[in-house]
C-alpha cells in the first residue's frame, strides 16, 4: 500500500467516524443521564435512514431538490427525536424504578417492534438513497478520485461535537444534563424537574442517532439489519470512550473507524510465509480494541467510575430451600416432560419443542448462575453455547471422536474458553463487564465465521448426529436427564457455600474480602462453571439438530438468553426455567401465527415488563401480597398497623 | 516494645500531594482497648485501612506479632486473625442474619469452594453462639436487609468475631446508634477483650464512649500523632484541647488601625 492509498483510507476512516460518533454520542448521553442502556438506539439510527429516504423521495426531487434533500435530513432527525420523546414518555418513565436489566429488556422489545414496523412500512428490500445534490461527484485527492460527500461527513462529526459541547457547557439546560450525569438524585433534591430533563435528553440522543442514519444514507442503503449492527458498533464506541463521556465517544469513534479503515487498506499480507487477511479482521478489530482498552483502562479512555445509583433494585430475599410442594411440582413437571414423546400420535411436534425448551432452559439457567447469584451480567453467553456446539462438531467430524466422548469433552472446551475470557472479565464490573463478554463472544463468532477450513464458515457444519443407539426418542430422554441433572447441580452449587460466597461477593465485595473471601477467584470460577453448562447446552443442541451455523454465537442468541432470564425474574432460581419455557412456547406460537412475529413478541415482552417488573416468577409473590392484603382477617390487622 | 501484638512504626500515606497519615507510631497489647480519636480528616480511617490492607501504606511498617502486614491483601490479613467492622456497616443484604455470620465462619473454615452440601446447616450453632454474644440471636432468621442500622452493626461485629480474631479493628462502631445502644455495644466489646484476651483498636466520635471504655487513647490531628495516654491525661492535654476546641484565635484579628481610630475610647 502506497502513501496516497493510506491517506485515502485515513480520510475514509474520518468519514466513517462521523456517523459512528453521532449514534454513539446519543447513546452515551442517554446512559449518562438516565442510566438506561438503550438497546433500541440502533433502531433509531435505522429509522433515521428510512425516514430520510422517504422524505427525500418526496421533497428531494425537482428544481428545489437541493433544499429538499438537506431539509429532509434535518426533518428526519427531528422526526426520530420526536419518536424518542414519545417512547420516553409512554414507556421508559414507567420503568425508571425497575432494575437496570429490565430497562434493557424493554428497549430490546422496542428493537423488535421497530424492526417489524420498518418491514411493514418500507418492505424487505434494501433502499439506496439519492446522492446529495452538489456533492454527487468526486474530487481529485493525492491523484485519486475521492467522493466529495465524504468531505461533508468528515466535517459534520466535529461540527456536531462542537455544538454539543457548546450546548452542554454554555446553556443552563446543558449544566443540568451534566449535573444529572454526575448525581441525578442530588439534582432532583435541588428541585429540578427530572422528568422533562430525561425526556429532553432521550429525544436529543435519538435525534442524533436519526441524524447519523440520515447522513449515512447516500453511502449505505437502508436495510433491516442496520439496527443490530449499529447498536453493536455504538456500544463498543461508548464503552471504549467511557460511558457518559462525549469527548470519549468522539475519540473512540475516530480510533475505531481509523483502525478499521487501515485494516481494509492493508488487505492481505504475507508475513513469514503466513497469509494474514487484515480486511477480514475488520469484523472483529473493534472488539479487540475494546477488550484491550477495558483491560488497561477499565472505565474506558475518558470515562470515570460510575457512582452507584441510590435508586437501585430491591434487595433480593434470602434463599429458601424448596418446600415439599415445590419438590412435588418439579417432579410433576419432569414426569410430564418424560411423557411428551408418548404423544407422538396426537402431538408429534411436542417432543421437538420440548427438546428445544430443555436446551434453552439449561442455557438460561447457566446464564442466570453467573448473572443472578454471581452478579456478573453477560451479553455474550452465546460464546460458550457456540464453543460447546462447534466443539462437539469439530471433535466428531475432524477428530473422529465417538459421539458420547465428544459430548463429554465439548462442554469442557467451552469451559476452557470461559476460563480464558473470564480471567479478563472478572476484573471489571457492571455494564463494562457485560460489554467485555459481548466482545469475547463477537471474537469467537468472527473466528468461527472466517475459519472456513475447520468450521465451514458461514455455511456451518452439517451431519453431526448422535450414534444410532442414542438417536430419536432416546436422545430426547438423554437430554431430559442431562438437563435435569445439570439444573439440579447448579441449584446445589447456589445453596452450597460456594453459592453463598458468590452472593456475598455480589452484595458487598468490601465485606467479602474482609472476611477472607477471594471475590475475583470466586467470580472466575463461577464464570467458568457457567461456561461449562452453557457449553453443554450447545452440545445438546447440535446433536439434536445435526447441523450448526455461526448464528448460534450471534448477539441475538445471547439476547435470547437474557430475555429468558429476565422474563423469569433474575432474583428467582426457578425464574430461568420458567422464562425459557415461556420464551420457547411464545416464540414458537408467535412465529407461526404471523409474519410480524417480532413485533408481536416485542409487544408481549413490553406488556410483561410493564405488568410484572419482578419477572414471571415474581407473579406468585405479587399474588401472595395481594391475597394477604385482601384476606379479611389479615387485612384488618394491616389496616390497623397503617393507621 | 516487646509484648505488643500490633506494632505500627512510622506509618505514612500520601494521596497525590496530600499527606493523610504522616509517620505515626504506636503499639497495641493483647487485652487492650485502644481508642484512636481525632477531628474529621485527621487520618483515622486511613490508618485503619492501612492496618487491614484495604490501602497499601506509602511508607512505614505494620507488624502483627512480628509479621509484616504492609503489602498484604485484606483477606490474607484476616486469615492472620484480624477482624474488622466498617464505618458504614457492610453486611450481605440478601442473607439472613445468621447466614451472614455463617458465611464468615465458613470462610474461616476454608469451605468457600465447597460445591455440594448445603450451606444452611453448616456452623449454624457456632453462628448462633456468636449472635448471642452480640445480642442478636433472637433475630437470627430475619433478612439482614430489614434490620435497623444499630442491629446491622452488631451483626457486623459478630461476623468480625467469626475467625476468633487476635485483633479487632472497629471503625466508628457506634455511629448511628442511640446512646444506650452505644454503651451496651462498647461494654460488650470490653467484655470480649477481657474474656478472649483480644486487642481492639477503634475510632470513635463520641467522647463519652471513648473516655468511659478505652484503656488508652491516641490522638491524631492532620495525620500526626499528637498525644497518647489514659483518659485523664488526654482530657487535660493542651494540644488535644487545641485541636478539638481551637486556640480561640482563628477569627480574632487585631483591630485595624483606621477602624480603631474611629472608635471612641
Amino acid at each position: 500500500m502506497d502513501l496516497s492509498a493510506l491517506l485515502a483510507q485515513l480520510l475514509n476512516g474520518l468519514a466513517g467516524a462521523s456517523s459512528l460518533f453521532l449514534v454513539a454520542t446519543g447513546l452515551s448521553l442517554i446512559f449518562g443521564v438516565t442510566r438506561i442502556v438503550n438497546f433500541a438506539h440502533g433502531s433509531f439510527f435505522m429509522l433515521g435512514m428510512y425516514v430520510s429516504y422517504s422524505l427525500i423521495e418526496r421533497i428531494g426531487v425537482g428544481p428545489w431538490r437541493a433544499v429538499g434533500f438537506w431539509g429532509a435530513l434535518v426533518l428526519a432527525a427531528l422526526a426520530v427525536g420526536l419518536l424518542g420523546a414519545l417512547v420516553e414518555i409512554l414507556l421508559l418513565r414507567r420503568i425508571y424504578k425497575a432494575p437496570e436489566l429490565f430497562q434493557l429488556l424493554a428497549t430490546f422489545a422496542l428493537v423488535l417492534v421497530f424492526n417489524d414496523a420498518a418491514l411493514w412500512i418500507w418492505g424487505p428490500e434494501d433502499l439506496l438513497g439519492r446522492r446529495a445534490p452538489g456533492l454527487e461527484g468526486a474530487i481529485q485527492l493525492f491523484g485519486r478520485a475521492y467522493p466529495s460527500y465524504n468531505l461533508f461527513l468528515i466535517v459534520i462529526g466535529p461540527a456536531i461535537f462542537g455544538l454539543l459541547w457548546m450546548l452542554l457547557t454554555k446553556t443552563r439546560w446543558g449544566v443540568m444534563v451534566r449535573a444529572a450525569t454526575h448525581d441525578r438524585e442530588m439534582l432532583g433534591a435541588l428541585g429540578v424537574n427530572q422528568a422533562w430533563l430525561f425526556t429532553g435528553v432521550f429525544a436529543l440522543g435519538c435525534m442524533l442517532a436519526g441524524l447519523g442514519g440520515a447522513v449515512q444514507l447516500p453511502r449505505q442503503p437502508a436495510s433491516l439489519t442496520v439496527d443490530i449492527s449499529t447498536i453493536g458498533d455504538a456500544f463498543v464506541v461508548v464503552v471504549v470512550g467511557g460511558m457518559g463521556s462525549i469527548p470519549g465517544a468522539f475519540l473512540a469513534s475516530l480510533l475505531i473507524a481509523e483502525v478499521k479503515a487501515i485494516c481494509i487498506g492493508i488487505g492481505t499480507v504475507h508475513l513469514a510465509g503466513i497469509e494474514i487477511s487484515f480486511s477480514k479482521l475488520t469484523l472483529v478489530v473493534e472488539f479487540l480494541i475494546m477488550a484491550v482498552v477495558l483491560v488497561i483502562r477499565p472505565w474506558g479512555l475518558l470515562g470515570r467510575l460510575q457512582a452507584t445509583s441510590r435508586n437501585s433494585a430491591p434487595v433480593e430475599a434470602p434463599l429458601k430451600p424448596g418446600s415439599n410442594w415445590f419438590r412435588m411440582t418439579v417432579i410433576g413437571v419432569f414426569l410430564l416432560m418424560a411423557m411428551l414423546p408418548m404423544l407422538d400420535q396426537s402431538l408429534p411436534y411436542a417432543a421437538v419443542l420440548g427438546q428445544d425448551i430443555l436446551v434453552a432452559a439449561l442455557f438460561a439457567v447457566s446464564l442466570h448462575f453467573m448473572m443472578g447469584p454471581g452478579g456478573m451480567h453477560s451479553f455474550g453467553h452465546s460464546a460458550y453455547y457456540g464453543l460447546g456446539s462447534y466443539g462437539a462438531a469439530i471433535l466428531v467430524k475432524l477428530a473422529f471422536m465417538p459421539m458420547p466422548l465428544a459430548m463429554l469433552v465439548a462442554p469442557l472446551v467451552a469451559g476452557l474458553g470461559a476460563l480464558l475470557f473470564g480471567w479478563f472479565c472478572v476484573r471489571l464490573s457492571g455494564v463494562y463487564l457485560a460489554m467485555l463478554t459481548l466482545a469475547f463472544s463477537q471474537i469467537v463468532w468472527s473466528v468461527v465465521f472466517q475459519w472456513d477450513a475447520v468450521t465451514g464458515g458461514s455455511n456451518g457444519m452439517v451431519g453431526i448426529w448422535p450414534e444410532d443407539w442414542l438417536s430419536g426418542t432416546r436422545y430426547y430422554y438423554l437430554t431430559l436427564v442431562l438437563v435435569g441433572l445439570s439444573v439440579y447441580a447448579l441449584r446445589r452449587f447456589v445453596f452450597a457455600p460456594f453459592g453463598y460466597a458468590m452472593r456475598a461477593g455480589r452484595d458487598s465485595s468490601l465485606r467479602a474480602e474482609a472476611i477472607g473471601i477471594d471475590v475475583k477467584l470466586v467470580q472466575w470460577l463461577a464464570f467458568t462453571i457457567a461456561g461449562v453448562f452453557g457449553g453443554l447446552a450447545g452440545t445438546l443442541y447440535i446433536f439434536s439438530k445435526g447441523s450448526v451455523s455461526p448464528d448460534v454465537i450471534s448477539v441475538s442468541k445471547s439476547v435470547d438468553g437474557l430475555v429468558m432470564v429476565l422474563l423469569g425474574g433474575i432474583q428467582s432460581l426457578t425464574g430461568p426455567v420458567i422464562g425459557a419455557a415461556v420464551f420457547g412456547v411464545l416464540q414458537d406460537w408467535v412465529m407461526r401465527a404471523t409474519d410480524y412475529w417480532r413485533a408481536l413478541f416485542g409487544g408481549i415482552i413490553l406488556f410483561l415488563v410493564l405488568a410484572f417488573p419482578e419477572g414471571l416468577a415474581g407473579i406468585s409473590r405479587q399474588i401472595e401480597t395481594l391475597w394477604q392484603l385482601y384476606r379479611p382477617a389479615v387485612g384488618v390487622v394491616r389496616r390497623e398497623k397503617l393507621t | 516494645m516487646s509484648g505488643a501484638l500490633l506494632e505500627v512504626r512510622d506509618l505514612y500515606m500520601a494521596f497525590g500531594g496530600v499527606c493523610a497519615v504522616d509517620g505515626i507510631t504506636f503499639d497495641l497489647h493483647p487485652g487492650e482497648l485502644l481508642a484512636l480519636i481525632g477531628p474529621n480528616g485527621a487520618g483515622k480511617s486511613t490508618t485503619f485501612n492501612m492496618v487491614n490492607g484495604q490501602l497499601r501504606a506509602s511508607g512505614g511498617s505494620v507488624r502483627l506479632a512480628e509479621q509484616e502486614l504492609v503489602g498484604m491483601k485484606p483477606r490474607a490479613i484476616w486469615r492472620l486473625g484480624v477482624g474488622r467492622t466498617f464505618q458504614i456497616a457492610a453486611t450481605f443484604a440478601s442473607f439472613t442474619v445468621v447466614e451472614n455470620v455463617q458465611m464468615a465462619v465458613m470462610s474461616h473454615q476454608q469451605q468457600i469452594f465447597s460445591l455440594w452440601r448445603p450451606a444452611a446447616n453448616r456452623y449454624r450453632d457456632e453462628a448462633l453462639m456468636l449472635l448471642k454474644q452480640v445480642g442478636m440471636d433472637a433475630q437470627a432468621d430475619r433478612a439482614c436487609s430489614e434490620l435497623a442500622y444499630g442491629d446491622i452493626k452488631r451483626v457486623e461485629l459478630a461476623m468480625a468475631l467469626a475467625n476468633n480474631p487476635r485483633l479487632l479493628l472497629m471503625d466508628e462502631p457506634t455511629a448511628g446508634m442511640a446512646p444506650r445502644e452505644r454503651n451496651e455495644l462498647m461494654a460488650l466489646t470490653k467484655r470480649l477483650v477481657v474474656e478472649r484476651g483480644m486487642a481492639v483498636l477503634f475510632t470513635e466520635h463520641s467522647m463519652d464512649v471513648v473516655f468511659a471504655h478505652a484503656d488508652r487513647i491516641i490522638v491524631l490531628a492532620r495525620g500526626k500523632l499528637i498525644a497518647e495516654g489514659e483518659a485523664d491525661e488526654i482530657r487535660s492535654h493542651p494540644k488535644v484541647k487545641e485541636v478539638y476546641f481551637g486556640n480561640g484565635l482563628t477569627f480574632e484579628h487585631p483591630p485595624e488601625p483606621a477602624v480603631a481610630a474611629r472608635i471612641p475610647a
